[in-house]
């Protein structure tokens, strides 16, 4: 079983690696980063050159707004690697043929379902973890900010990333592979919705909203694991600071509490589940 | 027990795909060292069939059993070997790569010799190291087939393995399926090519709207067709006559007078038996 689990998983990476897949992905990053890391010194300098009495201190707001604009390109870019890396998993490479001869050998669908599985979720998971360290390392360095921690953050958002590799999976057994890209994607800014508007009602004080917003979070974890990220960002940061802070334009940071680790182990369980139980099922 | 069971037994197999009746209660049986042919017009549901036997498609109702497996058990897919009618590889892999693949999950002892023996034998030694997507559509059928017999399978599934093959690769798989019958290994065959079925395969079962409707030898199911003469007054016909009968028939239209020029056996061929086989029944 495992050892089919990891066949199955190094022809995953193969297949991406040949595909240019990671490639691509890897001069996307290399660009965003570049440009970051340019932003992230200007932006510094503009600050550092007016040292007049501040209310708040400007290089914490200027810092965390900034690494949570890069978290939220690094999520993105984690959900186009994980979206490229599945979509076609089970429905479409069935379609094309390249299911079948896999699929009748001794290991069985499950095991191939897990390989897959453990292929993208590593993948993604480390180039998650490789781009935020780098863009903490970029705002330590060219900026004056360093989280408050460093290791939560980035935990979460390969925990989003590995959220967003299930559900994309189980969406490979229900839709063909562009149906499935662009589905994924739909859900994937449906939970980005959900967090601006859970600013929009922080700001407005609207309840309803703010409470639409948390369910929608829970619903897509992923989107609450990437508040969780923003919220470890600036964990002990006080005051008015937090305020200007948790204002942020992409999303707000929400504390998940103690039952968001929880729920993000059993949703992926149960997306993982719903995905064997229907890929078991199919006649390829 | 299991040594004795028949490397595929179908039986009362029916599949249904929403409204569509693909199958509707088949029997067949392949021992090993048998080579059975499947033969049915388009539609018929011999690739469904296939498709069941490894465990790819679920039956709605009936028994499949391979090597006393039931169909699409681990243990079951590891004694089968499978080639799809449609079917495609990676194409950034190269042939050895893709048999390598194989080779793993089949959990097959083999190395690197197993797989050039394999690629020579459907001939693409040449082209060992070449990419999928640089191959010909039959040169991944050739493929496809070696793929098929990787790790010695007791039982071959081969759904229209020749259909993109030039007459000297049909040549090929012929004597392939020949050799693997001789080794013991049991073989059903998917295939339009009539007369590729009747010269290679021992038992031919033909299949039409789900139902068998034909089962037998070659020989068997090519029911002779009479004597034909050919005499001055013109030619006459004997249906019921057998070779057998041929010399009292002379003997007795030269005891009437007549001069022969001519005698023919008729034989019938695989095909009329197929197609009057499969004939839509008449109202
Ligand atoms: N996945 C499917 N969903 C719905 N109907 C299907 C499916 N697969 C096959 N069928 C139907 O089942 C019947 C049998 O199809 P099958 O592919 O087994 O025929 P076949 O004998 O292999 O034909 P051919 O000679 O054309 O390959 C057909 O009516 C087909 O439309
Ligand atoms: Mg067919």
């Amino acid at each position: 079983m495992i050892a089919d689990v990891n066949t199955i998983a190094v022809y995953a990476l193969r297949e991406a690696l040949r595909r240019k897949v990671l490639i691509v992905v890897l001069i996307l990053t290399g660009a965003f980063l570049a440009l970051y890391g340019w932003g992230t010194a200007e932006t510094f300098d503009a600050v550092t050159a007016r040292p007049d009495e501040p209310l708040v201190r400007e290089q914490t707001v200027v810092g965390a707004t900034l690494l949570g604009l890069a978290m939220f390109v690094t999520l993105f870019l984690g959900t186009v690697l994980a979206v490229f890396l599945t979509l076609n998993a089970v429905r479409g490479d069935a379609e094309r043929g390249l299911l079948q001869p896999l699929v009748v050998r001794p290991m069985g669908r499950v095991s191939l379902l897990l390989g897959r599985f453990f292929a993208a979720a590593t993948v993604c998971g480390g180039y998650v973890l490789l781009v935020y360290g780098i863009a903490v390392l970029l705002t330590g360095t060219l900026g004056d900010f360093t989280p408050d921690d460093i290791v939560g953050p980035g935990i979460a958002l390969a925990a989003a990333v590995v959220v967003v590799v299930g559900v994309a999976l189980l969406g490979s057994t229900v839709l063909s592979a562009t149906a499935n890209g662009i589905a994924v994607f739909m859900v994937f800014g449906a939970g980005l919705a959900a967090g601006l508007m859970g600013q929009i009602g922080e700001a407005l004080n609207s309840d309803a909203l703010e409470d639409i917003a948390s369910i929608a979070a829970w619903v897509l974890p992923f989107e609450a694991l990437y508040q969780q990220a923003l919220h470890f960002l600036t964990d002990s940061t006080q005051n008015f600071e937090r305020v200007i802070v948790t204002l942020g334009p992409f999303g707000g940071a929400r504390d998940g509490g103690p039952l968001l680790w929880p729920w993000a182990v059993a949703y992926l369980a149960m997306v993982w589940a719903a995905a064997a139980w229907r890929f078991g099922r199919m006649d390829l | 027990m299991a040594a004795t069971a028949p490397a595929l037994s179908v039986a009362g197999v029916r599949k249904r795909f929403g409204r569509t009746s693909a199958l509707n209660g088949v029997d067949l049986e392949v021992q090993p060292g048998q080579l059975v042919g499947l033969l049915g017009p388009n539609g018929a549901g011999k690739s469904t069939l296939t498709k069941i036997a490894c465990g790819l498609v679920r039956p709605s109702d009936g028994a499949v059993r391979i090597a006393g497996h039931p169909a699409g058990s681990a243990a079951a897919r590891a004694v089968t070997g499978y080639l799809a009618e449609l079917f495609r590889f990676p194409g950034w892999a190269s042939a050895d790569e893709v048999l390598q693949l194989h080779q793993r999950l089949a959990r097959s002892p083999g190395d690197d010799g197993e797989r050039a023996e394999l690629l020579a034998r459907v001939g693409l030694s040449e082209a060992r190291h070449r990419r999928v997507e640089e191959m010909s559509k039959g040169m991944q059928q050739r493929l496809g087939i070696a793929q098929a017999l990787i790790g010695s399978p007791r039982l071959v599934l081969l759904d229209e393995p020749t259909s993109a093959l030039d007459p000297a690769g049909r040549r090929l798989v012929r004597d392939l399926l020949v050799d693997l019958r001789g080794r013991g290994v049991a073989v059903l065959l998917n295939s339009h090519l009539l007369g590729e079925v009747e010269q290679v395969c021992d038992h031919v079962t033909i299949i039409a709207r789900g139902t068998t409707v034909a089962s037998g030898t070659p020989p068997d199911l090519a029911r002779p067709g009479g004597v034909e003469i050919e005499t001055e007054g013109g030619t006459q016909h004997f249906p019921d006559a057998t070779r057998e009968q041929v010399p009292d028939l002379v003997a007795q239209l030269v005891g009437a007078g007549e001069r022969i020029y001519d005698v023919r056996v008729v034989t019938g061929t695989l095909e009329e038996a197929y197609l009057e086989a499969v004939a839509e029944p008449q109202p």
